[in-house]
């Protein structure tokens, strides 16, 4: 078993007195072969094969505490780059060193025609010739025989297997050729060590570059990473102190300067300041945030100093979770893919039956030289096969459109979500929160009296309710800076209203059946009400000691945002639905102004998912949007969930899909992304089944007849070699996807 | 006789082929679960390819990778919609959750990779 190399965290070390009696009682554990403590980062790092609580028993028996170290993403992502690059680099060595055989050797058998063996000089030089391909063949290839092999002994095979039997034929081709040139006919005395060179130094070359092409796929997932600050400015006892950030402990006051980031999730405390949260919601205008308000880790402190208390650290804050989240969905499975991946499951093992049946077929009924036909025919289709481009064609471009939704603020959760959303052709909207802003605001007051005389009054009449209607006209009070008396006799009458005393009058305010069951005369004011209803407002009517004084209406304001969003919507075909418990007249106002399809309005809460439910009966791909926390089973229900809810916990753990920022743009970006990568898939599915369905046929010399020529195998390889690294290309074209805009509507 | 004997070969071969990739049994090392086992990842192959797992709690695996070639960076196990970067000359911890007693194969990214995880 080879060593192993553990990281801990120490605590309570502090001279290096300690970093001896640590590694002495570290060293001492059966199986540590090096024990080496770094006294300025507190860790411990152990080589060896040793069990690991063993280890940290001995460092806490020494008198000191130690724990397994969490590994930086970050800094492993680094170390993983540093394996990119030396392996992309040994790949063109050996790409090099196959090329600079394989091209002499191709341009002389090209020039002079001389690849034949028929006199002693001959079979010397070749012999020669073989035996530096064989040097080539196990340092620059030595990897496909070594893989090929231990595949075959686990009865599987792969890409390995291909290259090694193809390039191996060759060779033992050539060399039968060579040693014993009278067992042959003489047309067959052919040598092929340049196609052995030629597809080796072609495959390496490939391999390199789809190494650079691949580091590409994973760049989203790295700009989250390069988010995530390494260290944190804490306040210990009135002074500022700069400690690693796993050190943070949630209650740790910090404080964040202007054109810094934020560390860990927390809540401001003091201060205010604008803080640019784009990179997690790509909410492109910057949020204002004062005491009390929630940050998150990796958003970006513009104008103003705030000293916030870390709540949520580590793996537990918002980006952490968006990063794990990311990083499981970019390998989750894709319906799409099943057929591909029953293919790849027999595919190698297929392609060696196929190519001994074409050589067979060469060797029974082809032409002369027959040997050399049947090799060549065998040597093409198992070089040209490649079940790279059919493995990658799927995982590819779900890395990069994953990675790219997480860059708008759009978290896929998983690949089924992705398909599922590039096939709805029906999106239910919950209005308020969605379309709206969710936070009613006073529009209208229509009164005999004075306008702040009544908002006075029916302000202080609301000052102790909860609901959101009465927030609205208390924070219109406070507004305009009206004083506020004592509201007595508080009553909320349910259905119809509320009713109080105020400066000693009587005070109502409800609906008309309020007045109805108080027998007082609407007079003018129904007229009115239904007037402000058409516009979309809740009208409620005003009494003061017995006499119906006014109206005044309170709306929940469209958001700036969602005309423009459901012009998108409807542009990329969809039928857009709007969900709402408010009264028909208000939401069909609504819906007007939004140019929204269809409405249904009065709609209690468990109304929504029977909808979506009935939605999906009538054969429609239903899409739900909503805020994640009140209509979970409707988007439990629908074959896509958008929750809507700027990322709360919730959201992040159960939607489909979580838009971060509070806007139904979210909704089509997903849409529009989702559309673009299954697209993206299929071209990469549908050019890796048509490389290999048209590579195989024309490789077993189905072309001979009207070329009278065969593929050579160097061809084979070069094709091979570039047709994964074309798969993952197009996949990263991906990363060029921006969401469309509407021209004409204003967003 | 040399025809004959060249076709008689190739469909030796092509039942070989058959035989070996398709009926023979794939579980040439499997192995008990433990705490300190470690699946390599090198030459095409995860060593051992068939683990034996208790069910009904979270385990840790370990998967030590060798080849620097990107077809081994990831570990996926396509059912439990988990997958993991493995880092190169290092092993990395995929911890998984109580499972149910069944089959469990996990694979790279492109599928060339195989193994199967034996809940019992």
């Amino acid at each position: 078993m080879p060593e192993q190399k553990q990281l801990f965290a120490l605590s309570g070390v502090s001279c290096a007195g300690c970093v001896r009696k640590i590694e002495g009682a570290v060293e001492s554990v059966p199986g540590v072969s090096e024990a080496k403590v770094n006294l300025a980062e507190k860790t411990l790092t152990v080589v060896g094969n040793a069990n690991r609580e063993r280890c940290i028993q001995a460092v806490e028996n020494a008198g000191y505490g130690a724990a397994p170290a969490k590994e930086d993403p970050r800094k492993q992502r680094e170390q993983q780059k540093a394996e990119d690059l030396r392996h992309y680099r040994q790949l063109l060595w050996r790409c090099g060193f196959a090329l600079a055989l394989g091209i002499p050797l191709m341009a002389w058998g090209l020039v002079t025609g001389e690849m034949s063996v028929h006199t002693p000089a001959q079979q010397l030089a070749w012999g020669v010739v073989g035996l530096v391909t064989l040097a080539v063949m196990v340092f620059c290839g030595g990897h496909f025989y070594t893989g090929g092999w231990k595949a075959f002994r686990h009865h599987s095979a792969n890409m390995d297997t291909l290259i090694a039997l193809g390039t191996g034929a060759a060779w033992l081709y050539s060399m039968l050729v060579v040693l014993f040139p009278g067992m042959l006919p003489e047309a067959a005395r052919h040598v092929y060590f340049e196609a052995s060179a030629m597809i080796i130094g072609l495959i390496n070359l490939g391999q390199a570059l789809e190494v650079r092409a691949r580091g590409k796929t994973s760049a989203a997932v790295e700009k989250l990473l390069e988010l995530q600050d390494t260290s944190a400015r804490v306040l210990r006892d009135g002074e500022e102190v700069d400690i690693p950030l796993d050190q943070v402990q949630p209650g740790d006051r910090m404080r964040v300067r202007p054109g810094e980031k934020v560390p860990v999730d927390g809540v401001v405390r003091v201060g205010s300041s604008l803080v640019d949260e784009s990179m997690l919601t790509g909410e492109p205008v910057p949020v204002k945030k004062s005491e009390g308000d929630y940050v998150s880790a990796g958003t970006f402190n513009k104008n103003g100093t705030l000293i916030f208390e870390a709540e949520k650290v580590g793996a537990e804050t918002r980006l952490s979770q968006i990063i794990e989240m990311v990083r499981a969905a970019q390998n989750s499975r894709v319906p799409i893919a099943r057929m591909a991946d029953q293919i790849s499951a027999i595919f190698v093992p297929a392609v060696m039956v196929i190519a001994i049946v074409a050589a067979l077929v060469w060797f029974n009924f082809g032409p002369d030289p027959k040997a050399a036909h049947m090799l060549v025919v065998l040597i093409s289709v198992l070089i040209i096969a490649c079940p790279c481009a059919l493995g990658l064609a799927t995982p590819m471009s779900v890395m990069v459109g994953v990675g790219k939704g997480a860059e708008h603020g759009v978290l896929i959760r998983n690949g089924k979500a992705l398909q599922q959303a590039s096939d709805l052709d029906t999106l239910v909207v919950d209005k308020t929160g969605t379309l709206t802003e969710g936070a009613p605001k006073l529009t209208d007051i229509e009164t005999d009296l004075d306008d702040n005389e009544l908002l006075g009054l029916l302000a202080a009449l609301e000052a102790g309710s909860e609901h959101p209607l009465a927030e609205a006209i208390v924070d219109a009070a406070k507004d305009k800076e009206l004083t506020l008396a004592q509201v007595e006799d508080f009553e909320a009458i349910t259905a119809h209203g509320v009713r109080g005393r105020v400066d000693g009058k009587v005070v109502l305010l409800g609906n008309r059946k309020l007045l109805q069951r108080e027998n007082i005369d609407p007079g003018k004011w129904p007229a009115r009400a239904e007037a402000l209803a058409a516009k979309g407002r809740t009208a409620m009517y005003a009494a003061v000691d017995g006499d119906a004084v006014g109206v005044i209406a309170v709306a929940d304001p469209i958001r700036d945002d969602a005309r423009a969003a459901v012009a998108r919507l409807q542009k990329a075909g969809l039928r857009v639905q709007m969900l709402t418990g408010d009264n028909r007249a208000t939401a069909e106002a609504v819906a007007k102004q939004l140019n929204i399809d269809e409405v249904h309005a009065d709609l209690q809460p468990e109304d929504k998912e029977t909808l979506v439910a009935k939605l999906q009966r009538e054969g429609r791909k239903v899409g739900m949007a909503g805020d994640g926390i009140n209509d979970a089973p409707a988007l439990a229900r629908a074959d896509v969930g958008f929750a809507i809810g700027a990322g709360t916990d919730v959201a992040i753990e159960t939607a489909d899909v979580t838009l971060m920022r509070s806007s139904l743009h979210g909704a089509a970006d997903a849409i529009e992304l989702s559309r673009a990568t299954l697209r993206n898939i299929k071209q990469n599915l549908f050019g890796a089944f048509i490389y290999n369905t048209l590579g195989i046929p024309i490789a077993a010399g189905v072309l001979y007849p009207f070329t009278g020529a065969l593929l050579s195998p160097v061809i084979a390889g070069a094709a091979m070699a570039f047709s994964s690294v074309t798969v993952v290309s197009n996949a990263n074209r991906l990363r060029f996807f921006r969401p469309s805009q509407v021209k004409g509507v204003q967003s | 006789m040399m025809t004959l004997a060249v076709n008689i070969l190739g469909l030796l071969l092509i039942a070989a082929i058959v035989w070996w990739f398709w009926l023979a049994g794939r579980q040439i090392s499997a192995a008990h679960f433990s705490e300190s086992l470690e699946v390599m990842v090198k030459d095409g192959v995860y060593e051992p390819d068939t683990i034996e797992v208790p069910a009904g709690r979270p385990i840790t695996l370990h998967f030590r990778r060798e080849d620097p070639s990107p077809c081994a960076e990831y570990v996926v196990f396509p059912d439990l919609d988990i997958s993991r970067q493995l880092a190169v000359h290092e092993a990395t911890e995929v911890s998984l959750p109580a499972l149910d007693t069944g089959k469990y194969p996990f694979t790279c990214q492109m599928k060339m990779y195989r193994g199967t995880l034996v809940v019992e």
